[in-house]
């Protein structure tokens, strides 16, 4: 059940060129379903922003009540996040949307993560969880260079990790289509988060596994009131039906919705 | 005053009694569903739903909001599907609340407005229309009929003439002389207005030199236009002897008090839905308290004091 909750922060440091791990403790966590979910984060109580930052959760330990988050500074909002120290609390509305389906995925089986950017944070809680079923996990993860990159070894504790950097600056230079292309990676189900052009270049070159995708979009409310955050159905490309990306996503089977 | 009185909070408005002053605004509660989650929709004085238009409508490409100070653009193009839809589902899943229903409508011809407004009307769960002539975000309609008085008050008098419920008209504050146009809708029947919708506003994205939004304008909301609002309510209130909905940027019970101060009867509260789901329920748990610190024991008391006569209590 999704809730508002004053968190407290236990950890938060820099991992990366202006990328952030910010861990939260709070009874929140025991909502949480899925991996792939999202929470919402209010920066500051005052009016200079004033609306919450939907961030995804790179990892979740419920014995803790704590969760992990990560994100890149990009504007005002969220460098004040990147100010916030240890004991600060921070308004989290979640556990949000749908995440990525386990069961698409069964025991044995082999998964294929695939992430960009700040999108890679969610695939590391969806691996852990892959895992613990008995799903054998490899990682395509692309960055646009080595600066901010983050999470590397982590990926590699789980299953084997290829990298790629639009620079060449870490892994093999080229996207990370380029990637399971070259390596010939080939597996059951693949799940995938990152921009919209890696999304729609894995959508046309994976056209014969199972792929799941999380999107990104501008939101407002998070809980699929306010309409900024919908896109088009594949179905329907051009017509009035719709999925809001907070609420029916944010991660959707490949063919369902149009990627903007 | 009888000290042991007890606080009423209590609005009876055209089609819309309501057990306390406060709702949410259209466009920013959908239709009660992703809310109801949260909190029992009892609770609230009355529910805007969103715009309701004679088709579905997909609305605008995304991005659809920008935050700014204070406040957020939004151009979501009064996404929505369609009156039937409404009439068949959003309006009878509704019916397990007691609620008074405001029903938003909007078109861009004056028979889609009309056919809306029929339809709408006849719907026992409807206790009354509020005519959407002021969304800035569409080319094609609602504003244009929200900016010409004569324009409005003809739209509003053909609306009044199909409709079986009480009909408010929301006002843009989109143009130079907002009194003009309360009185002109006021002449031509309309039973209360709403008041203010959002102000047309831009911003820039550094990285790409291009509007953030894809509509390139949208409407601002939020505690920025606060100020605004209630220099509008405070001209009009005095102007007019219909109710006035206020809204505009309220964030917490003394906002709302000040609105009901400057002249409006009953308050929405919109784009602070988004910021915390339980706004609503909070203003009308902290409602009873702060009369009671102002020595006031309705909110009718409250209603234009800063211009009503100062009646010794």
């Amino acid at each position: 059940m999704k809730q508002v909750e004053k968190m407290t922060i236990i950890k938060h440091r820099c991992i990366a060129e202006n990328i952030y791990e910010l861990t939260l403790q709070g009874e929140l966590v025991q909502s949480i379903e899925e991996p792939g979910q999202f929470v919402h984060l209010r920066v500051d109580n005052g009016y200079e922003t004033l609306i919450r930052r939907p961030i995804s959760l790179a990892n979740v330990n419920k014995k803790a009540k704590e969760c992990t988050l990560i994100y890149r500074v990009e504007g005002e909002g969220t460098t004040r996040l990147s100010l916030k120290c240890v004991g600060d609390r921070v308004d989290v509305l979640g556990p949000l949307g749908h995440g990525f389906p386990l069961a698409a995925a069964s025991s044995g089986g082999r998964a294929l993560l695939v992430g960009g950017g700040v999108g890679v944070p969610p695939l590391y809680y969806l691996s852990k969880a892959l895992k613990q079923r008995g799903i054998q996990v490899t990682h395509v993860l692309g960055f646009a260079s080595s600066a901010v990159a983050f999470y590397e070894e982590e990926f590699r504790a789980l299953g084997p990790t290829y990298l790629a950097s639009v620079d060449g600056s870490i892994g093999s230079q080229g996207f990370v289509t380029d990637v399971i292309r070259k390596e010939n990676l080939a597996a059951d189900v693949i799940y995938a988060c990152g921009p919209t052009p890696m999304l729609k270049a894995l959508e046309v070159s994976c056209p014969d596994q199972p792929l799941y995708l999380s999107l990104e979009e501008r939101m407002a409310c998070g809980i699929g009131a306010c309409m900024a955050c919908v896109c088009h159905t594949q179905t329907d490309p051009e017509g009035s039906s719709y999925k809001k990306i907070c609420k029916d996503g944010p991660v959707f089977k490949a063919g369902e919705v149009v990627l903007g | 005053m009888n000290e042991t009185t007890e606080v009423s909070l209590k609005v009876d408005l055209p089609g819309l009694p309501m057990k306390n002053p406060i709702m949410p605004a259209s466009g920013c509660f959908a239709f009660g569903q992703e809310y109801a989650d949260f909190y029992d929709l009892n609770q609230l004085g009355a529910i805007a739903i969103k715009a309701a238009t004679r088709e579905p409508r997909f609305g605008n490409p995304t991005p659809r909001v920008a935050e700014t100070r204070a406040g957020m653009l939004n151009a979501i193009g009064l996404q929505n599907p369609g009156v039937d839809h409404i009439m068949a589902h959003e309006l009878r899943w509704l019916e397990r609340y007691e609620t008074p229903i405001l029903a938003n409508i909007a078109g861009s011809t004056i028979e889609d407005y009309l056919y809306v407004a029929e339809k709408l009307s006849q719907d026992a769960r409807v206790g009354a229309l509020e005519l959407n002539i002021s969304c800035p975000n569409v080319k094609e309609g609602g504003i244009a009929f929200g900016t010409v008085p004569d324009v409005a008050a003809s739209l509003t008098e053909k609306v009044k003439a199909v409709s079986e419920k009480p009909v408010y008209v929301k006002l843009s504050p989109n143009i130079a002389d907002i009194v003009t146009m309360a009185k002109a809708v006021e002449q031509a029947g309309a039973d209360g207005l709403s008041m203010i919708n959002t102000l047309l506003g831009m911003r820039m994205d550094i990285k790409t030199m291009k509007p953030i939004l894809a509509n390139k304008m949208g409407g601002l909301s939020g505690p920025a236009i606060k100020p605004v609002a209630i220099r509008m309510i405070y001209q009009v209130s005095q102007a007019v002897s219909i109710p006035i909905i206020g809204m505009g940027g309220i964030q917490s019970v003394d906002d709302c008090l000040e609105f009901l101060m400057a002249g409006a009867s009953a308050v929405a509260i919109g784009t602070a839905n988004f910021v915390d789901p339980f706004i609503c329920p909070k203003i009308i748990a902290d409602l009873p308290q702060r009369l009671e610190a102002l020595k006031l024991s309705t909110i009718e008391d409250l209603v234009g004091r800063s211009w009503k006569t100062c009646v010794t209590v």
